[in-house]
């Protein structure tokens, strides 16, 4: 039996020679193989899919009923009192004012910290240190430190900030702590933002006898700022989050004042609302589920900042 | 032979330029002489690219880059003399193959360079002098503003040109300037290239024979990290010494 077979090259087809036949039943053969393969591939795929749909479905839904449950339980008390309202014995007086003052004041001086320190870090290594053996210890260093238990960076910040430099139980001992826990996610996403500005940019700038520093400060870092802040804002979020290792420095759980310096003592909403939670009425229960509710919203709010900021960042590259 | 006069701007003495342990430029001597277009031909990864670089020393951003030889400018060797590297880039300027216009705006493109080197005279005068320098002032006066990344093409390899210009280089050392620009782009380029001639030493990476006889006085071909030939354009281009020359300018190869 002979077949016309089209020839990859150019010109009509023709008869195949009997010794070429033997290959075509081959590739027959294995065309029908990657058919059942096909198949398999799909029937496969149509149930992992499923599968992971599951799996998000249920995640959602745990999500769903705690959200909730929290809105169910807080919103009745999230009344004007409970934003001016200090911190009471009386679950019907108690507000959050101070936690959020104390959240506000740890905010602040963390980002200052924490982008100051991590930025200036991420530079370094990213655009201004060579290659060496201490660089990549430092590297190593940093991938293990956005690793380590928050508590550690409680401890740490205890030893170092209240007792060692005396700062006490104090809001810059607290911003201090929280701007270590979150330096090393700092300073990996700006890491990752320097490294997507394309060489291509610095070779411009170099050429025209530009130096590091120069190239890095007018064209760089320009360029990196939407990374840069993405990342700034998620670690805020996580930081704005932390009561374990507030909790280690020894912040205050009953605060009746607004702090008016770094040097004050203070707490912070995560700490409050532990409070409240580890409480045996129920009202205090619904009070953290308020606190929570706050605390939500602003993490919503920052993680939305990021997505747009990244969006537009996406956008915008050429 | 060419015929330098004694004042070669740029030069080279039995070059040998590795990337760790391969040998990509072989030995090679070259005199370039001021206020020429010298076009620099051979196939892909013949070392056209490399030897360009080491012009203006952006080979140092290469980690596993070493050399043997001298690379003179002026009669220096700019990587033994103790001038600062930067202050030598600025005499030297490169345009690369793609265009790369930083995302500020078209004025400051051009500005930047002189400004942080410390430029004293005006800048916007100095950017209108460039663009215009470029053949780019027409196009863009109205938008001096606008991101640089928002020009076409063409238009952003000219204002690259324009950004060089405006170091006042004595050398512009250009790596297929119009690859990635089309016929109409080019020519332009080339036109600019011509005006440019008057003014500067032009070093010019092409593959494009035809651009290569069109705008360079001499022409030097590379074959696997050898300089083969070295001559003026014209004769390059009508009775090659070399048979590789021929083959390759004919299009047997490469
Ligand atoms: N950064 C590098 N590291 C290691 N080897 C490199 C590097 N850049 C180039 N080479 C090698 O050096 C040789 C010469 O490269 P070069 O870029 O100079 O060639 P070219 O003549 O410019 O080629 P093309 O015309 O394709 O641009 C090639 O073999 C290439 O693989
Ligand atoms: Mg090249």
């Amino acid at each position: 039996m002979t077949r016309l077979e089209l020839d990859t090259t150019i010109g009509p087809p023709r008869r195949l020679t009997t010794s070429e036949e033997g290959t075509i039943m081959d590739t027959q053969e294995i065309r029908s193989s990657f058919a059942i393969h096909a198949n398999r591939r799909r029937i496969k795929e149509w149930i992992l899919t499923k599968a992971i749909l599951g799996a998000t479905l249920v995640a959602l839904g745990v999500l769903l009923y705690l959200v909730g449950s929290v809105l169910w339980d807080g919103l009745p008390y999230l009344r004007s009192e409970f934003f001016v309202n200090f911190p009471s014995r009386f679950p019907d007086k108690a507000g959050f004012k101070s936690a959020i003052y104390g959240s506000m004041w740890l905010g602040a001086l963390t980002l200052v910290f924490a982008v100051l320190l991590g930025v200036s870090a991420a530079v370094y290594l990213q655009e201004l240190a060579g290659k060496g053996r201490i660089q990549s210890w430092i590297e190593l260093s940093i991938a293990t430190l956005a690793g380590v238990p928050s508590i550690i960076y409680g401890m740490l910040g205890l030893g170092i900030f209240v007792r060692f430099f005396g700062m006490g139980r104090s809001v810059i001992a607290g911003a201090l702590t929280l701007s270590l826990l979150v330096m090393p996610v700092i300073i990996i996403a700006a890491r990752e933002a320097l490294k997507s500005v394309p060489d291509s940019i610095r070779m411009g700038a170099f050429a025209l006898g530009a130096s590091r520093w120069q190239t890095v400060r007018d064209h760089v870092l320009p360029a990196a700022t939407p990374g840069i802040a993405t990342g700034v804002i998620l670690a805020m979020a996580r930081a704005m989050g932390e009561a374990a290792p507030l909790i280690m420095l020894g912040a205050l759980t009953y605060v009746a004042f607004v702090p008016e310096s770094i040097f004050d003592s203070f707490t912070a909403m995560p700490i409050q609302i532990y409070n409240w939670a580890s409480r045996p009425q129920a009202k205090f229960h619904d009070l953290a589920a308020a606190g929570i509710i706050v605390l939500l919203g602003f993490l919503v709010i920052c993680n939305s900042a990021a997505i747009i900021l990244r969006s537009k960042w996406g956008a915008k590259k050429p | 032979m060419i015929h330098t006069h004694g004042s070669s701007i740029l030069e080279t003495r039995n070059l040998n330029i590795y990337y760790g342990q391969k040998k990509v430029v072989r030995n090679v001597s070259l005199r370039i002489p001021k206020r020429t277009v010298t076009a620099l031909i051979g196939p892909s990864g013949c070392g056209k690219s490399t030897l360009l670089r080491t012009f203006n020393r952006m080979n140092d951003f290469i980690d596993s880059f070493h050399y043997e030889g001298e690379v003179l400018f002026e009669g220096s060797d700019i990587y033994r003399s103790r001038t600062d590297v930067t202050e030598f880039r600025r005499r030297v300027g490169m345009v690369f193959q793609k265009p790369n216009p930083f995302t500020c705006s078209i004025a400051k493109n051009i500005s930047w360079g002189p400004r942080i080197n410390g430029y004293q005279g005006d800048l916007d005068e100095l950017v209108e002098r460039c663009l215009r320098k470029a053949a780019l002032w027409d196009e863009v006066k109205d938008k001096l503003n606008d991101s640089g990344l928002a020009l076409s093409g063409g238009q952003q390899q000219r204002l690259c040109i324009a950004r060089a210009i405006a170091m006042d280089p004595e050398v512009i050392l250009m790596d297929e300037p119009c690859s990635a620009l089309d016929p109409q782009s080019t020519l332009a380029i080339e036109d600019l290239i011509h005006e440019l001639r008057e003014n500067y030493t032009i070093l010019i990476v092409t593959h494009n024979m035809q651009q290569a006889a069109r705008v360079s006085e001499h022409t030097a071909f590379m074959y696997n990290g050898d300089l083969i030939e070295y001559d003026q354009t014209s004769k390059i281009f009508s009775q090659p010494t070399e048979k590789l020359t021929r083959d390759y300018i004919v299009g047997r190869f490469g």
